[in-house]
């Protein structure tokens, strides 16, 4: 009696299992396949530039509205940090290396996953649900190249531009607050922070970090809706796993990317 | 034709902000602007104690900031620290017996190389050596020679 539990529940694990790594084969042959599909786009730059719209220009106010609140937060903490050491002259590189290397990158993806991610994930679903792409493939178009590659190349473009707005905008956001509102010395603010963050080091790494990330994150959300049952409640579970898988991915690739870049600093 | 011809017009302002943006970032608030990446000549100085120096640390002359620190090595058989220093190349007329002194900014800040030129008429390229260094100053070890002074009658007693 009890060994058939324990073997129903090692059999519910590999069911389990298997499924997953059913899944992840399927979205690996799935992104080799969009891929091979971005070259088709070089003679139809014009897909692209309206996704970039969809999902760049339009992930836009977000933002820069969030940069805004996130670097002005910053710049109350580390003030009233600071202040007790008497080194508020330092609170420049801290609000600039937070946000270079890790708020600017990981917060506009996790916005960019839930703004323009889950809207990926029900328009592909929906096409598939409403037998557009079934249609596409009758009439020898590929879905494929035709829909998914060009979505995908403007998520991976569209984010790092973000993500590298998103930290100019709340470095001078916490401007604002230590600057103009806290009196910290603007000279020392700007003067500390070049000294301290590197161009290579921070600046560009916070750049590839913020491209993994698009890169990840609009691979789940085509993946998703490609790969959605096709009804209405098909759909919207599939955008709900692209939110949820996304953010998981985002953060646990920012611990790995990080151990990678700053191990010894 | 008008709505696509809008669509196009924004996402060119907005990659055009994005890249904009990381000009920002790189000019005003990285180091890019101070110094330009690697293009320097190297020199090395031996320490006998670097205290809490690191990698990227500047080094100054005058108090002007001239280049980086780009590594720190043990010398296995020496028993003393390497420092390897990345100089800019537009600062190239530093006499061959300039000497290298650890110091620290401030209290409480970090640790960074001072240059003090020299006299000699050779100057220092890529590849040369400091040979007159000067370590670290490891406040235990002053505040273990003040008390041993203290304790010996020294003229530092009071």
């Amino acid at each position: 009696m009890e060994a058939a539990g324990v073997i129903d529940w090692l059999q519910h694990m590999g069911r389990f299992g298997l499924g997953l790594f059913e899944r992840l084969g399927r979205a690996g042959l799935f992104l080799v396949q969009v891929l091979g599909g971005l070259g088709s786009l070089l003679p139809r730059p014009g897909l692209v530039v309206a996704q970039v719209y969809s999902a760049g220009v339009l992930s836009l106010l977000i933002i820069v509205v969030s940069g805004l609140f996130v670097g002005m937060v910053l710049g109350l903490q580390g003030y009233n940090t600071l202040v007790k050491f008497n080194a508020e002259e330092s609170l420049g590189v801290v609000v600039s290396l937070s946000l270079v290397r890790e708020l600017g990158p990981v917060i506009s993806a996790l916005l960019f996953a839930g703004r323009a991610g889950s809207a990926l994930t029900a328009e592909i679903g929906l096409m598939k649900a409403t037998e557009q792409l079934s249609g596409m493939e009758m009439m020898a178009v590929d879905p494929l190249k035709r829909v998914v590659a060009p979505r995908f190349l403007a998520g991976v473009i569209s984010l790092p531009l973000l993500a590298v707005i998103f930290s100019m905008v709340g470095v001078f956001g916490g401007y604002f607050v230590g600057v103009d509102l806290l009196g910290v010395d603007p000279g020392a603010f700007w003067s500390q922070m070049q000294s301290k963050v590197d161009f290579q080091v921070d600046i560009l790494n916070g750049v590839i970090k913020s491209a993994v990330f698009g890169f990840v994150v609009t691979w789940i959300a085509v993946f998703e809706g490609y790969d959605a049952v096709p009804t209405s409640e098909g759909v919207s579970r599939a955008t709900t796993r692209t939110v949820v898988y996304a953010s998981l991915a985002v953060l646990a690739l920012d611990f790995v990317l990080t151990a990678i870049m700053f191990k010894g600093m | 034709m008008q709505t696509s011809r809008w669509i196009e017009i924004v996402v060119g302002v907005f990659v055009a902000a994005g890249i904009g943006a990381f000009f920002v970032l790189a000019m005003k608030v990285s180091n890019l602007s101070e110094f330009g990446g690697q293009n320097g000549y190297t020199v090395t100085a031996e320490f006998d104690n670097i205290g809490g120096l690191k990698v990227r640390a500047p080094v100054t002359v005058a108090g002007v900031t001239v280049g980086r620190v780009s590594s720190i090595q043990f010398d296995n058989d020496r028993y003393e620290a390497v420092v390897r220093m990345n100089i800019e190349k537009r600062y190239d007329k530093f006499p061959v017996d300039t000497s290298a002194r650890i110091f620290t900014a401030g209290l409480l800040g970090e640790q960074y190389v001072s240059l003090q030129p020299g006299g000699a008429e050779q100057y220092l390229k890529d590849g040369s050596r400091i040979k007159l260094t000067q370590s670290a100053l490891v406040l235990e070890q002053l505040i273990g020679q003040l008390l041993f002074s203290k304790a010996s009658g020294g003229p530092s007693a009071q």
